[in-house]
């Protein structure tokens, strides 16, 4: 699934002119995105919780020459799924 | 921030819409990636991320304490990738 697959779904559920139905799908990505960036997190109940870390530097080693290098302190997001979403791929 | 602010902020973006079809669209959204989730799909959100299965096979593992074997079933995990394009953006706004 694409995002193109998202806006057809919006688009036959809403009926809306495809490109409003694009912008936004784009919008509501877009809000999450800056949501998180901002160093808030997001919980869409019966989808799941997106969170922002802090991770620190550590040293890290490129495994193919063995050589050791830092990776830098950086931020990232983590995607924990709700319980209902769990359910639903189990049922597959 | 919940889905019913997320819904507020996204009726403030885009113009004419009401709290209403702003609230059917992002429940359409959501409801479509858990759907496609559950039939095995992956998906791609060019400049956000992509979601994907984990499959986890099944073991036979062994209680620590009592030494005794347990069957772990096989599981499946949803994993979440973040795009280049937004790991990059969240953590050039933190330098």
């Amino acid at each position: 699934m694409t995002k193109a697959d998202i806006v057809n779904l919006v688009f036959e559920k809403v009926g809306l002119p495809k490109n409003d139905c694009q912008d936004i799908v784009e919008s509501v990505f877009d809000t999450i995105k800056h949501t998180l960036i901002e160093g808030e997190s997001i919980k869409v109940s019966g989808f799941g919780t997106f969170n922002v870390r802090k991770k620190g530097s550590r040293v890290g080693r490129n495994p193919k020459t063995k050589q050791e290098v830092e990776i830098t302190p950086r931020r990232v997001v983590t995607f924990k799924a709700s319980d209902h979403l769990k359910a639903a791929i189990e049922k597959m | 921030m919940t889905r019913s602010v997320l819904i507020e902020k996204v009726t403030e973006k885009v113009e004419g819409l009401t709290k209403k079809q702003v609230e059917t669209i992002i429940n359409t959204v959501f409801e479509g990636m858990k759907e496609a989730l559950a039939k095995g799909e992956k998906i791609e959100i060019r400049g956000f991320g992509n979601f994907r299965l984990k499959i986890r096979e099944g073991k036979t593992a062994r209680n620590p304490k009592t030494g005794e074997k347990v069957q772990v079933p096989p599981k499946r995990a949803i994993h979440f990738k973040v795009g280049k394009p937004f790991h990059d953006a969240l953590n050039r706004a933190e330098n």
